[in-house]
């Protein structure tokens, strides 16, 4: 019982694992590329949460359909706010690749600890 | 409907319209009449705004109609009408002063799409203020964050670059971690609107993910507010930053975060879960005390003055914490106030930092020898500023930090130790506030200035920073309109509660 308790949380483990796997990627590489994948692995796991949280065992699209009653339907609500999200991750990410390209431009590297030094 | 009930939307939609518009206004001159005109508009639309909250009168707006909960609310109460002066009037007034700083600071062809950011930036900022929705306030603090990411990053110096790269990073974190506690309420109480929100928070059977929640939101807000420790991006982002940008978000972005912790923590947390209370005080207060103490001490040995002025910021955001931390009416009310008064102070001071480096490249202290001889107007505004940054009698941050001790002599028995820590920051204000004074007015000039003429700085530039310093002398002895938007606001957040 236990265990399949557990088990019924698998997405949140991987939701947490992610999370931190991005975290630990932000903080501890110094190459700034690799930085930002790391944000990105880090914001996707929020994605998964969110679409996890919605989802209803069984549940389809909230379309109402003739004739079909007792239908249950998955809450479209997370899955349109993680839409939104998304963009916002996109958005980041990209001004985010913007700035190294410029950062490439001033230092000719993308090192920090370079980058640190060259100022 | 009268056009009063629109004003809320209109006070997001006016500069969030107008920033694309503002890109297609080639000629730079123009560029900037139109971002000024619509900052001031948005300024107009925020002092109406507070005027009718001061009648008693809150405004609600459900966008497109849809009743709350199930739409997305507006909502205008005091401390959002005194946080909406703060942007608009920050972004206003440094729009306005700043033609000749930007110009000098940013190439003409980039003008419009600068001014365009700078519009975005505010609407941003207005829409985490007014939004009654937790994942609107999410939205609105990206808007607003990508779009000082770009001014920031028009600095001139390649340090910029850097310095952005790491708000970016840094604030990236603080927004998903609020997007994550967030997640986690919406799952348990099925709501975005913070009032539904409270409201259901009770009714929830299994308390723990509220908790994550509640450590996930304050954290991640805290992050963007730069509240110590989480404060390491904000030396290198100001100073970095073209001067007009750094008075802008120096005088409201990491207070607009502040702003949403606050509403958060009192709002949508407190009354639903046990000892919240007490778990924000014993986590606020330490932050807010250390901060103070260690952002002055690092200030008083800073030798860059825009570097010096960043960090004193850092302890400034922590008296706002410091007073909300109290958890009681005077010690909320004192937090507002300050946050009004210490945007006008710092607002101030960088606009004079702005001034000065019209004529001084290099704003390390030991550069600006005999600057009061050269630029008298901008020096007076600099001291009378910095005067209300110590909080000396008869400036505006003399009645915050007279009501913060007031907050913490109420507070209990360690109150007379608080009110030691506020006077040896305030003391230390005076030593970082007495350096820049000292290489400004007696501190002989280098080679290189010493045959410059009386050069002040451009006449735009300059009356809009005199006229914030009188403005700090003028909220120093006619406080009442802050004061009572602080006091109202106080009373709403703990409504009730204690």
């Amino acid at each position: 019982m236990k265990l399949l308790e557990l088990l019924g949380y698998f997405n949140y483990w991987v939701f947490a694992i992610i999370l931190t796997v991005g975290l630990y990627a932000v903080i501890s590489k110094t190459n700034l590329i690799k930085k930002l994948i790391g944000l990105s692995i880090f914001q996707s796991a929020v994605f998964l949460m969110y679409i996890t949280m919605d989802k209803v065992e069984g549940g389809t699209a909230p379309v109402i359909q003739e004739g079909v009653k007792d239908q249950i339907f998955s809450n479209p609500l997370p899955q349109v706010l993680i839409l939104t999200a998304i963009v916002v991750g996109v958005s980041t990410l990209a001004l985010g690749l913007a700035i190294v390209v410029r950062i490439n431009e001033c230092y000719g590297t993308i090192e920090e600890d370079e980058i640190l030094d060259a100022d | 409907m009268d056009l009063l009930a629109h004003l809320p939307a209109l006070q997001v939609v006016v500069p969030l319209l107008a920033a694309p518009l503002i890109v297609m206004l080639q000629p730079r001159g123009l560029a900037w009449a139109g971002a000024t005109a619509v900052a001031l508009m948005s300024f107009a639309i925020a002092v109406t705004l507070a005027l009718a909250v001061l009648n008693g009168h809150t405004s609600e707006y459900a966008m497109g109609g849809w009743p709350a909960p199930f739409g997305i609310t507006l909502a205008v109460d005091a401390l959002s009408a005194l946080m909406l002066l703060v942007v608009t009037g920050a972004g206003a007034a440094a729009l306005l002063a700043g033609k000749p700083s930007i110009d000098q600071q940013i190439e003409p062809s980039r003008q419009p799409l600068f001014y365009s950011a700078w519009l975005l930036a505010m609407s941003g900022l207005v829409g985490i203020v007014v939004a009654a929705d937790a994942f609107n306030i999410f939205v609105f603090m990206e808007i607003s964050s990508l779009a000082s990411y770009i001014l920031i990053a028009g600095g001139p110096d390649r340090r910029a670059l850097p310095a952005v790269f790491k708000y970016l990073i840094m604030g990236t974190i603080g927004a998903t971690f609020y997007l994550i506690g967030v997640g986690l309420i919406y799952m348990m109480t099925g709501t975005l609107n913070l009032a539904d929100m409270e409201a259901r928070i009770g009714d929830v059977s299994d308390i723990n993910p509220i908790l994550v929640a509640a450590g996930f939101i304050t954290i991640g807000l805290a992050l963007k507010a730069a509240v110590f420790p989480l404060h390491v991006w904000v030396p290198n982002a100001y100073t970095q930053a073209p001067h007009m940008v750094t008075a802008f978000l120096a005088a409201c972005a990491t207070k607009v975060a502040l702003y949403v912790l606050i509403r958060f923590d009192y709002m949508v947390l407190q009354a639903e879960l046990v000892d919240h209370v007490i778990q924000f005080a014993l986590f606020a207060m330490p932050l807010a005390i250390l901060g103070i103490l260690v952002a002055s001490a690092v200030a008083m040995f800073e030798g860059h003055l825009k570097r010096l002025l960043a960090s004193s910021s850092i302890a400034q955001i922590g008296y706002i914490l410091l007073g909300a931390s109290f958890v009681s009416v005077a010690g909320l009310s004192a937090s507002a106030a300050h946050l009004f008064n210490h945007a006008l102070a710092k607002g101030g001071l960088f606009l004079a930092v702005a001034c000065l480096a019209y004529q001084y490249r290099d704003l390390r202290l030991s550069q600006l020898g005999g600057a009061s001889t050269r630029m008298p107007w901008t020096c007076g505004a600099f001291v009378v500023c910095g005067l209300s940054l110590i909080g000396v009698p008869g400036t505006a941050g003399f009645i915050s930090k007279w009501l913060l001790i007031n907050a913490a002599l109420q507070s209990g028995p360690w109150g007379w130790a608080l009110v030691g820590i506020i006077l040896l920051s305030s003391l230390m204000a005076v030593v970082y506030i007495w350096r820049i004074v000292e290489a400004l007015y007696f501190q002989a000039p280098i080679a290189e200035h010493a045959e410059a003429p009386l050069t002040e700085a451009p006449l735009q530039l300059l009356l809009v920073t005199a006229a914030i310093a009188i403005l700090n002398i003028y909220f120093g002895l006619f406080p009442q309109v802050p004061l009572e938007l602080a006091n109202s606001a106080a009373s709403v957040l703990l409504e009730g509660r204690l």
